[in-house]
């Protein structure tokens, strides 16, 4: 304990001693690690940079599943970070019942986020009992099919344009040893899959009938053995993937490798990484073309509750430095995301973050199962579609019985 | 004995200050092995979320458990995986410390090698393996180079045989350590007796078979345990060779704890697991120990 006490003495004065005065270091934990999200970060820390103090980079690599873990241990075990990153929704829930995380409300007020922040169902999600625990960063829509128009163009077939077509174009591809449709061995991947399947398939209706009323009896029906039928044909396009990582799918896809992926628009960051330009290159069907709703899910900061006083004024600095429309709209374009305010410049948005854009601006938006389900109900979804996914002698029939089970048991 | 009489040290004090200085010991043993396990069990019957919370569910959680395929898929991988790996890391193990008992040359460069993958960790074999047994970069591409375009040797891609696939990466890993353990045990056989077993005219196996294994019977046990405990605690080879893929056909128990306890933010289901999973380590070594102990308690 008190070697502890020593070396947290020694590096809190080597830090004072080499920044100038009034600089604190700030440590924020977050889960971006493959190329376009690297880029992505690095304006977060500049920004946070210019305002004299430090961002200290807590990445940690192997997605959110790997990494939510790690955070959360740390914070509950009274190790806590300056700010970290959370899908916001239901993940952070019981560390904010616990008080474990700062209320923002007081600076909120001041800065107005109920006004500059929209769709207003971001903050939302950041609220519990009236109170703002999170600072949204990014909208993030899972509901996009991202498709290679060099594949197309090599087997001899017209890009769809929509799931029905693509399913139709798959024997096409496959002929000329293209995989239709890669899916990554993640577990979040395919069950993230599935989700924009019932979405698109099924109807937003159907959606929310299922996740937000988790209605067991509905999830048993006749709808949803359609979306099941969907998510067969998926499988089975999806069959000679073999790769784990998101970003690995989306580089068959950006190589032309494969034809399509099932993925969020996070995967754009990865195309304009490599060079592909919207529309030429590659093509973006939102709601896999049927459905055109997206969900206004996305990435949010929490500040976990600090005792020094330093350190809970920057983590002020850096929650008005996330909102800042320069911010927004440099972090914005190179995640691929759509920025969390309506009143900044995105002429320099890309063909698909505009179709994304005019989604948001006739309100079509859905939320999605970060906010709907708990992490539980998540896990179990993941195992149930993982397993499906991979194993073809899992019948959509006996997949969609434990599909009932799952959501009868949801709180 | 005759009980001790008034002016004799009572039997509490004797050896006072080895029994002073082990007490750090003993609170250890007692607040965080005894205490922890507790804990974890009473734990196991609340529905805790992210952090504990005392409110009594009874047994739902275990209902949960038993209902879940992932569950029974990691019960049957481990079982299958268990038994594999204690009969070939002991017969493979002897067999080899067998062989290098045969007073070879370069006896001490065949040692540094089989046992140098044990100074690897399971992450670093795991990786390894993952590349050695993948379709495109490993065993599979090599043989079809040389020309057998055909030959298939994919495990980790295919949910009947992957645990297997884990299994030759256990095994690869820890033979050599039970290798070392059994030849160290043959040359603590007297030397006399192969002598003995000669003059007799008893052929070399059968002198292995009847009089050497069952000499080594301490070895073999200390071994067992050594063994038996890496079974149930895999995980991280796990981690890294499949993440328990492809779907869930490579899940083990200890990877569907630290999943509920951390990833599906259930305490409650992870603990009921991990109280599982004692429960069957409990099961094993509750007759083994009465046996061990029990028999030599009547003896001595």
């Amino acid at each position: 304990m008190r070697y502890r006490l020593l070396t947290a003495a020694f590096a809190a004065g080597v830090a004072y001693s080499a920044g100038p005065v009034g600089a604190t270091d700030l440590e924020v934990t977050h889960w971006w690690t493959s190329g376009g999200e690297a880029a992505a970060v690095a304006e977060l820390a500049k920004a946070f940079d210019a305002t004299g103090n430090k961002w200290i980079d807590g990445a940690i690599a192997g997605s959110g599943g790997t990494a939510r873990p790690i955070m959360i241990s740390r914070i509950t075990g009274g190790d806590p970070m300056g700010a970290t990153q959370f899908n916001h929704g239901r993940q952070a829930e019981e560390l904010v019942a616990a008080g474990l995380m700062r209320d923002l409300s007081d600076l909120a007020a001041k800065e107005k986020w109920t006004e500059i922040v929209r769709p207003k169902s971001l903050l939302d999600s950041c609220t519990l009992d009236g109170k703002i625990y999170c600072v949204p960063v990014n909208i993030h829509s899972w509901q996009w099919l991202w498709l290679s128009n060099k594949a197309f163009e090599d087997a001899g077939v017209a890009i769809p344009k929509n799931w029905d077509e693509f399913v139709a174009a798959a024997p096409a591809l496959e002929a000329k040893g293209i995989v239709p449709l890669a899916v990554g061995g993640q577990p979040w991947q395919t069950s993230g899959a599935f989700d924009v399947l019932l979405m698109s398939v099924g109807g937003t209706d159907t959606f929310l009938k299922v996740y937000k009323d988790k209605d067991a009896e509905f999830a048993a029906g006749p709808e949803i053995a359609k979306v099941f039928k969907a998510a067969d044909d998926a499988r089975k396009m999806a069959k000679n993937t073999n790769v784990q990582d998101w970003n690995q799918a989306t580089n068959m896809v950006i190589t032309g490798k494969a034809g399509g992926q099932i993925m969020g628009d996070w995967a754009q960051g990865e195309f304009q990484v490599a060079g592909k330009v919207a529309g030429k290159d590659y093509s973006c069907l939102p709601g896999l073309g049927l459905n055109a709703t997206i969900a206004t899910g996305g990435d949010a900061f929490y500040f976990p509750l600090l005792k020094d006083a330093e350190k809970s004024k920057a983590q002020e600095v850096l929650a008005t430095t996330l909102l800042d429309p320069k911010t927004q709209v440099a972090f914005n374009l190179k995640k691929g995301s759509v920025p969390v305010r309506g009143d900044v410049d995105l002429n320099t948005a890309n063909d698909c973050m505009k179709k994304g854009l005019d989604i948001l601006a006739e309100g079509n938006i859905i939320p999605w199962t970060d906010q709907l389900l708990t992490q539980d109900t998540q896990k179990q979804k993941e195992d149930l579609f993982s397993e499906f996914f991979a194993n073809a002698s899992l019948t959509p029939e006996d997949a969609q019985k434990r599909f009932v089970d799952i959501i009868a048991a949801a709180d | 004995m005759t009980p001790t009489d008034a002016g004799r040290p009572s039997r509490l004090f004797r050896n006072l200050n080895a029994k002073i200085a082990s007490i750090p010991m003993v609170l250890t043993a007692l607040v965080i092995f005894v205490g922890g396990t507790a804990w974890t069990v009473v734990y196991s019957f609340t529905n805790s979320k992210l952090l504990p919370r005392l409110s009594f569910v009874g047994t739902t959680q275990y209902e949960r458990l038993w209902a879940a395929p992932r569950w029974h898929m990691a019960v049957e991988n481990l079982a299958v995986y268990g038994v594999l790996s204690l009969v070939f890391s002991l017969a493979i193990g002897f067999l080899l410390a067998a062989l290098m008992d045969q007073k070879i040359r370069f006896e001490d460069t065949f040692r540094t090698i089989f046992l140098y993958p044990f100074a690897l960790s399971f992450i670093v074999t795991g990786l390894v393996w993952q590349w050695l047994l993948n379709p495109d970069f490993g065993i599979q591409q090599v043989v079809r180079n040389l020309g057998w375009e055909s030959f298939t040797f994919d495990p980790l891609y295919n949910a009947d045989i992957v645990i297997y696939g884990i299994l030759i990466a256990g095994l690869w890993q820890g033979t050599g350590l039970i290798m070392c353990l059994m030849l160290a045990g043959l040359r603590g056989i007297d030397v006399e007796i192969w002598k003995a077993a000669r003059v007799d005219g008893i052929p070399t196996w059968k002198t292995y078979l009847f009089i050497v294994i069952p000499m080594m019977r301490p070895v073999f046990v200390t071994t067992l345990v050594i063994i038996a405990s890496g079974i149930v605690k895999v995980y991280d080879l796990v981690v890294a060779q499949t993440s328990g893929g492809p779907g869930i056909a490579s899940e083990v128990p200890a990877k569907y704890v630290y999943d509920y306890m951390f990833l599906a933010q259930n305490l409650g289901q992870g603990f009921a697991a991990s109280t599982m999973m004692l429960l069957s380590v409990v099961i094993v070594i509750v007759p083994w120990a009465y046996l061990e102990f029990g028999r030599r308690r009547r003896h001595g």
